[in-house]
């Protein structure tokens, strides 16, 4: 019998787990805020901003925005992994995208904290 | 017995053109699709959602800015893609735990998928148009 001791980092795990996780966090804060959504009206401003101030919106709105960027990661970078194979180039996009997530995660705060 | 000339017909050139994939691979190749649109999109879904948000000259502006068609025929087609990902997604986590792996599920559930998503899209853009 072979030993084999499997090394790595993991980051292939840890990667699929967190798409896995995000998905189910945005699943169920989408149907909160849907629901949420649905019961609004009539649509003003004075209504939709205090529908995002209360706790469970806001709560589901941050762990969404916060999910989507992680999710979107994954995705991504399966997508860039499949298709772009000079590592040169899959690199420099990596770069670009991760640094547009990025920057998208520091707005997405903006956002809440003006809630 | 195993048919041994059947090896001799090797190598195998599928036909993996979108119209003759079979029913996941359709769901399949729909949810790579649907997930890079809307990575696309997500800048301009932040870009609505802070407009919005902002102030009541904002929400004004948003109301006017999602009124105009072209613009809703976009969200109308961003829906689709976060509705198919959405369910296919849910698909995928069953098919992780070992749910629905056989080939008659498999092929139920997509059918599933397809015509969920696209029944969701007509019924939530029919309200919001």
């Amino acid at each position: 019998m072979v030993e084999r001791t499997i090394v790595g980092a993991h980051y292939g795990l840890s990667g699929w787990l967190a798409q896995r996780i995000t998905a189910i966090v945005m699943a169920l804060a989408t149907l909160v805020m849907v629901c949420g959504i649905w019961s609004a009206s009539p649509l003003t401003y004075a209504i939709w901003k205090s529908l995002f101030a209360k706790w469970w919106m806001w709560l589901s709105l941050s762990l969404f925005l916060l999910s989507v960027m992680l999710h979107a990661w994954v995705g991504v970078r399966d997508i860039l992994m499949d298709y772009i194979k000079p590592t040169g180039i899959r690199l420099a996009l990596e770069v670009v995208f991760l640094l547009a997530l990025a920057y998208y995660t520091v707005w997405a705060m903006q956002i809440l904290w003006r809630i | 017995m195993p048919d041994l000339t059947a090896k001799k017909k090797r190598p195998l050139w599928y036909n993996l053109s979108p119209l003759n994939l079979p029913l996941p691979g359709l769901v399949s190749i729909f949810h790579r699709v649907s997930g890079a649109l809307l990575f696309l999109g997500l800048v301009w879904f932040l870009f609505l959602l802070d407009m919005s948000l902002a102030s009541e000259a904002g929400f004004a502006r948003f109301r006017a800015y999602v009124g105009h068609p072209l613009v809703k025929l976009s969200l109308l087609g961003f829906l689709w893609a976060y509705l198919h990902h959405f369910c296919a997604g849910i698909r995928y986590l069953f098919l992780d735990i070992d749910k629905g792996v056989g080939l008659p599920a498999a092929r139920a559930s997509s059918y599933a998928v397809l015509a969920v998503s696209l029944a969701l899209t007509a019924l939530l853009g029919m309200r919001l148009w």
